[in-house]
């Protein structure tokens, strides 16, 4: 039986066998699909999803972020990171 | 089936109204065959024969043209699709084209071999209906000694490693196992409950008195699926869905008719929702003479009742209405004679007495179950 997964600075989420990412040609933007579901991304959560592969730690796609976006501050940064994988991860969209 | 739809980083924002409708789901109702007799079954009254079923080939353009649509979902339903010697062909094809397959079964069918190869194939997920948590009352409602086979195949599915929905169909004969319900999801590593209570068309709403719920019983399950939510929060996702006789507003049914969804039946008719045959005088195109797209974009069924142009008042000045789009069509018909009346389930629809009769026999002993089959 699975336990609740709590996202962490070392945990390195990807997404479950079940979730597919893919670009929607018919509604222009990246998609999750699930059992029932679609997860449309937005800009931000495509950029943060396209980085969970199952071998970088969160800590390494805050890194990964920080870089692309120089102009936001870290701590904005990996509120909104960990706070959105915590979400997903409660929805089955992501896994560790 | 109401897929749901969910955007950005956060869940609770809702869906935006598109210029141009983009369908997300098929179900393909490959036949009307099943071995399984649910007297609450989302078939038509008027079973179709296997002799009228659609052919692979139609299956396969249909396939083609959904994803050209933009379609995301299939899924492969009935009856049950597993009688289809052609459902591996037919979920192989919806993988290479990008189609997001599941399947919707009773799995009293399924070998172990036959998913492992459906897997194989790229099936993305797997739903099993459960009629309750023990044989005496599951394989009473169904009709049929399947419930030990359906759990065995549930954990064929675990044990292959595809993803597995357990579908629970709820009703005032077996809503007090509910939470034993909960524990065997979690048991069986489902990532998914659907708790559906019964909803009243066709052969359900024949059998509504059998079926249909107290308030009391309702309020002690609600209670039971929010707790059990909250305590197994990211290991089992459940789906709720109330009988909405006690909604106070409507539910938004396919979320709106011809916006999300679309059905294929097992003769090839493409339908804004499975139970939309039941509204008399309606017209539905078949796969076999039109495209898809046109079916979608340009018939007069699926342009009926599309919008909120068609609306009649509470409805029409509702600021609800494109977040119900004025409920159901079929329920609208089957309670009140007009499909473009307001959905009775809504309190403020002048029909909103037509509950009364129900809701007073849902107190009253229950009456026998007329059972799903042809020609009942």
């Amino acid at each position: 039986m699975s336990k609740r997964f709590i996202v962490s600075a070392e945990s390195t989420p990807k997404l479950p066998r079940h979730a597919k990412l893919r670009f929607d040609k018919a509604r222009d933007k990246w998609i999750i699909l699930a059992p029932e579901r679609v997860f449309e991304l937005d800009h931000v959560a495509y950029e943060v999803i396209s980085r969970c592969d199952g071998g970088r730690s969160v800590e390494q796609v805050i890194d990964s972020l920080c870089e692309k976006f120089d102009q936001v501050g870290r701590e904005v940064i990996m509120t909104d990171v960990t706070n959105m994988l915590q979400d997903l991860a409660d929805k089955g969209f992501v896994v560790t | 089936m109401s897929d749901v739809i969910e955007q950005g980083t956060k869940a609770s924002a809702t869906v935006p109204v598109a210029d141009r409708v983009v369908p997300y789901a098929l179900l393909a109702e490959l036949t009307h065959r099943c071995p399984l007799q649910c007297p609450y079954c989302s078939n038509p009254l008027e079973l179709e024969r296997s002799s009228n079923e659609i052919q692979t080939e139609d299956w396969l353009r249909v396939i083609d043209q959904a994803a050209e649509m933009g379609i995301l979902h299939i899924h492969f339903s009935g009856g049950e699709p597993t009688v289809r010697k052609d459902l591996e062909v037919l979920v192989e094809h919806a993988g290479r084209v990008g189609l997001y397959s599941n399947l919707i079964t009773s799995a009293v069918l399924l070998t172990r071999d036959r998913l492992e190869r459906l897997r194989d194939m790229g099936l993305d997920h797997v739903q099993v209906s459960f009629q309750g948590t023990t044989p005496d009352i599951a394989d009473r409602v169904a009709g049929f000694a399947g419930h030990k086979k359906k759990l065995q195949a549930a954990r064929w599915v675990r044990e292959l490693d595809m993803p597995l929905t357990v579908n629970a169909v709820m009703h005032r004969q077996n809503l007090h196992q509910l939470p034993d319900m909960i524990d065997m999801a979690v048991a069986l590593d489902a990532e998914r409950l659907e708790v559906a209570q019964v909803q009243y068309y066709g052969w359900a709403l024949r059998n509504r008195a059998a079926f249909l719920p107290t308030r009391e019983q309702l309020d002690e399950a609600t209670g039971q699926v929010e707790e059990a939510r909250s305590q197994h929060k990211g290991v089992l996702v459940i789906d709720y869905v109330v009988p909405d006789y006690y909604a106070r507003r409507p539910k938004s049914c396919m979320g709106g008719w011809g916006r999300q969804f679309l059905n294929i039946t097992p003769s090839g008719k493409v339908l804004p929702c499975h139970a939309a045959e039941s509204i008399a005088g309606l017209q539905f195109d078949s796969v076999k003479d039109k495209p898809l797209a046109w079916i979608w974009e340009e018939s007069a069924s699926f342009n009926l009742y599309r919008g909120t142009g068609w609306m009649p008042e509470p409805c029409r000045s509702c600021d609800r209405r494109e977040i119900d789009w004025g409920g159901c069509r079929c329920q609208a018909f089957a309670l009140t004679g007009d499909a473009a009346n307001t959905d009775p389930a809504c309190e403020l629809s002048p029909h909103r007495d037509v509950l009364e009769m129900p809701l007073k026999e849902s107190n009253a002993a229950a009456p026998d179950f007329i059972y799903r089959r042809i020609g009942a």
